[in-house]
C-alpha cells in the first residue's frame, strides 16, 4: 500500500537527486557544497594524493569561521596569533585558489558563518541537496532544501564526484501548532521539540516541521529551527517553502534573476508534502503551551521552562540516566531542586550558527535597550556575518548593545566552540544563544546553558539567568 | 580505507551514554591539517586533570587496559559535531572497533570511512559485556564476516550490519573510486538537470 501513498518533501527531493544506485547505497547528486577551513584540509590532501580534482568548484562556497578571531580580521590571516590555527587559514586560502573555487576570506564583508552566509548569498535554495562539513548544515533545511552535516572523507568524495553515497531515512513529522506567548520563539520550539523527543530521537530521521506556528516563522526563526534538528539526532530539518521564503530570496546576490527567477519560482512551489503523503512518525507540539526554555545539564535534551527546577536524579526512571544526572548537576555546578533562574552567570555569548542572525540581534537588542549589562557579566555579541554585522551597525543594533555594555564582535563561530580565543575558564557559567551544552564546549570545565537571544539578553541584565518576560515592553 | 576483518583485542568498558565528539576529541585538537597524531587528544578532559597529569581512574589509563583494540560505551555514541577527527582520535589511539547501544549518525557513518567497525548491540547485551569487561578478562573477539562479537567467558552475540558497508570493510574499498566508475551516469544526471533547473547554473 505504502508504493500508492503520495511523498513526503524529502521523497521528492531524495528522488529528484537520485543518478543511480550501486551496491544498495543510492549516489545522490549534490546542488551545494559549503567548505571551511577546519574539516578540509584533509579532503583537498586526500585528492591531490590520488590525482583528483574538484568536479564543480562553481558549487562549491568557502568561508573561514570556525576558527578566526573575532577582532582584527581586517589585519589578514598573517597577523592571526594561534600559529596552528593561521596554518588551517593559510591551507584553505592555497585550496581554494588552486581549485578555483569562490571563497570570501577573513575581513571580507561577506564572510561569516558557513550556515548565515550561505542563505544570505541566496546560494540556499529550495529543492536542493546541500553538504557541507558541518553538522550544523541541517540549517539550510529552512528553505526546503535537504541539507547535512558530513565528515571529511564525504568532503572528498563530494569534491571529487559531487555526488554523495546515502542510506535513505525515514520520514518525521513535527507539527508545530498554536499561537506563542510573547517572549517564546523558534529557538524555544527547538529546545521544546529536543527536550520532547530527546537528543537521539530523531536518529536515522529526516523531519519536517509543520503546522501554522512553524509557517509564521521568519526565515531567520525557521532557520533556527531547522539549525537544532541535529540536536534531536536527525540529520536534516526541512520547512515547505512558501512565500516567506521567496521573499527571503528575491534580489539575493545568487538568487536567480528575471525570467529565471519565474522559471525556478514555478519549480519550487512544487516542494511540499503531498497530503496522501505518509510519515514514519509523527510529533506534535503545542506552541501556545511552551514558555521560554533553558537546558540546565550538559546534553540539548536537559531542558526546562525557565520557572523550573534543577532536576533530581531520582526522577529518572533508569540507573544510566540517573548516574548522568548526578555527573550533570556537578559539573554544571547545579543542586537538585535548585530554581534555574537563580543561577548567576559570569558570561553571555549571543552569536553562532543557531542565533546570529539580524533578527536575533533585533530581538536582543530590543530587551536590552537602554538598560546596563550586571556588574561582573562579560557580554558579547558576535554577528553571523559582515552583513549582519553591517546591517546591524545601519540600525543602530551596535550602539544599543554598546551603550549597555556588551561587547561588539567581528562575525565568527567564536564562543560556540571556543576554537578561537573566545571561550570559558573553567567553573564560568555562560548563558549562550548557541546549540550545545556539552561539557567543555565553550571552553574547558566551562558551564553553558543553551536559550534564545531574548533570553539571553535578560540574563546579561540581570546577572542571572532570568525570565525574558519580566523585561519585555 | 583499512580493511576491517576480525579483531581480537582488549576491550575497555566505558560505560556512558550520549558521548559527545567534543569528549572524544575536544576542540584544541582540530586545528591540525593531519589525519595522523590526534591519539594524544583523545578523551583529554576524561584522560587528563587541568594540569596535563593522566587521571590513573579512567579506563584508559589503567594498566589492565593498555593496547585495547575495542572501546564497549553506552547509547548515542559520538553525537554532536560531524568531526571526522574523532574516528581518526580513536584508531590513532589503536581503538578499530567500538561497541554500543546506539550511535549518532554522522559519527557512524564516518567510521565507515575509515575502517573503523561501530557495532550495535542490544542494551542488555552491552551491559552484559561491560560487566564481563569490567572483571580480570578483557579480551573480546570481533568478527565481521561472521557478525558475531564474543565476550571474554565466550558468550556470542550476533550484530546486523548493512550489506554493502560490511563489503567496503572487508575489503577496504575506496568509495570515491567506486562512485567515479559511475562517472557517465553523473554526467548524464548533470546534464538533465540543466536543462530541467537551468537557474542553477552559475556563468
Amino acid at each position: 500500500m505504502r508504493a500508492m501513498a503520495g511523498k513526503t518533501l524529502y521523497d521528492k527531493i531524495w528522488d529528484a537527486h537520485l543518478v543511480a544506485e550501486q551496491d544498495g547505497e543510492a549516489i545522490l547528486y549534490i546542488d551545494l557544497h559549503l567548505i571551511h577551513e577546519v574539516t578540509t584540509p584533509q579532503a583537498f590532501a586526500g585528492l591531490r594524493a590520488n590525482r583528483r580534482k574538484v568536479r564543480r568548484p562553481d558549487r562549491t562556497l568557502a568561508v573561514a569561521d570556525h576558527n578566526i578571531p573575532t577582532e582584527g580580521q581586517g589585519r589578514g590571516v598573517a597577523a592571526v596569533a594561534d600559529e596552528e590555527a593561521r596554518l588551517q587559514l593559510a591551507t584553505l586560502e592555497r585550496n581554494v585558489a588552486d581549485n578555483g573555487i569562490e571563497f570570501f576570506p577573513m575581513g571580507d564583508v561577506r564572510n561569516g558563518i558557513v550556515h548565515v552566509v550561505g542563505p544570505e548569498q541566496g546560494r540556499t535554495q529550495p529543492g536542493m541537496t546541500i553538504v557541507c562539513g558541518d553538522s550544523h548544515t541541517s540549517t539550510h533545511g529552512a528553505f526546503g532544501a535537504l541539507a547535512h552535516g558530513i565528515g571529511t572523507s564525504e568532503v572528498e568524495h563530494v569534491l571529487a564526484t559531487q555526488t554523495l553515497r546515502q542510506k535513505k531515512a525515514r520520514n518525521l513529522r513535527v507539527v508545530i501548532e498554536g499561537t506563542p506567548a510573547p517572549g517564546v520563539g523558534a529557538k524555544d520550539f527547538a529546545l521544546a521539540v529536543i527536550g520532547e523527543i530527546g537528543t537521539a530521537g530523531g536518529t536515522g530521521y529526516v523531519i519536517e516541521y509543520a503546522g501554522d506556528a512553524v509557517r509564521a516563522l521568519s526565515m531567520e526563526g525557521r532557520m533556527t529551527l531547522c539549525n537544532l534538528t541535529i540536536e534531536g539526532g536527525a540529520r536534516a530539518g526541512l520547512v515547505a517553502p512558501d512565500e516567506t521564503t521567496f521573499d527571503y530570496l528575491r534580489g539575493r546576490p545568487a538568487a536567480p534573476k528575471g525570467g529565471a527567477w519565474d522559471i525556478a519560482l514555478a519549480s519550487w512551489k512544487a516542494l511540499f508534502s503531498d497530503p496522501d503523503a505518509v510519515f514514519d512518525r509523527e510529533v506534535r507540539i503545542d506552541a501556545s503551551a511552551i514558555a521560554p526554555l533553558v537546558t540546565w545539564g550538559t546534553s540539548p535534551e536537559d531542558v526546562i521552562p525557565v520557572t523550573g527546577v534543577a532536576p533530581s536524579p531520582e526522577a529518572f526512571p533508569s540507573p544510566d540516566k540517573r548516574a548522568a544526572v548526578v555527573r550533570a548537576l556537578e559539573y554544571m555546578g547545579l543542586e537538585a531542586g535548585q530554581p534555574i533562574a537563580s543561577a548567576k552567570v559570569d558570561v553571555v555569548f549571543i552569536g553562532s550558527c543557531t542565533n546570529s542572525r539580524i533578527e536575533d540581534l533585533r530581538t536582543a537588542a530590543d530587551i536590552v535597550r537602554g538598560r546596563s549589562v550586571a556588574p561582573g557579566v562579560r557580554a558579547m555579541v558576535v554577528p553571523g556575518s559582515g552583513l549582519v554585522k553591517a546591517q546591524a551597525e545601519e540600525e543602530g543594533l551596535d550602539e544599543v548593545f554598546r551603550a549597555a555594555g556588551f561587547d561588539w564582535r567581528e562575525p565568527g563561530c567564536s564562543m560556540c566552540l571556543g576554537m578561537n580565543p573566545d571561550r570559558l575558564a573553567p567553573g564560568e557559567r555562560c548563558a549562550s544563544t548557541s546549540n550545545r551544552n556539552f561539557e567543555g564546549r565553550q571552553g574547558r570545565g566551562g558551564r553553558t546553558h543553551l536559550m534564545s537571544p531574548a533570553m539571553a539578553a535578560a540574563a546579561a541584565l540581570a546577572g542571572h539567568i532570568a525570565d525574558v518576560r519580566d523585561y519585555l515592553r | 580505507m583499512k580493511a576491517f576483518t576480525r579483531l581480537d583485542a582488549r576491550a575497555a568498558p566505558l560505560p556512558m551514554a550520549n558521548i559527545d565528539t567534543d569528549q572524544i576529541i575536544p576542540k584544541q585538537f582540530l586545528k591540525t591539517v593531519e589525519r595522523e597524531g590526534l591519539s594524544q587528544g583523545l578523551f583529554y578532559d576524561l584522560r587528563f586533570d587541568g594540569d596535563g597529569r593522566a587521571r590513573p581512574d579512567f579506563v584508559l589509563n589503567r594498566p589492565e587496559y593498555a593496547g585495547a583494540g575495542v572501546l564497549v560505551t553506552g547509547d548515542n555514541f559520538g553525537c554532536g559535531s560531524s568531526r571526522e577527527h574523532a574516528p581518526w582520535a580513536l584508531m590513532d589511539f589503536g581503538i578499530t572497533c567500538v561497541i554500543a547501544s546506539s550511535f549518532a549518525d554522522i559519527f557512524y557513518n564516518n567510521c565507515f570511512q575509515n575502517g573503523l567497525l561501530p557495532v550495535v548491540l542490544k542494551p542488555d547485551e552491552v551491559q552484559a559485556l561491560t560487566g564481563e569487561c569490567l572483571g580480570g578478562n578483557h579480551m573480546v573477539s570481533v568478527d565481521l564476516e561472521a557478525q558475531t562479537v564474543t565476550s571474554p567467558s565466550g558468550k556470542v552475540f550476533a550484530f546486523e550490519i548493512d550489506g554493502s558497508r560490511k563489503t567496503k570493510m572487508l575489503n577496504g574499498l575506496d568509495a570515491i573510486g567506486e562512485t567515479l566508475s559511475a562517472a557517465a551516469d553523473i554526467d548524464a544526471w548533470e546534464a538533465g538537470r540543466t536543462l530541467t533547473h537551468p537557474w542553477l547554473e552559475r556563468a
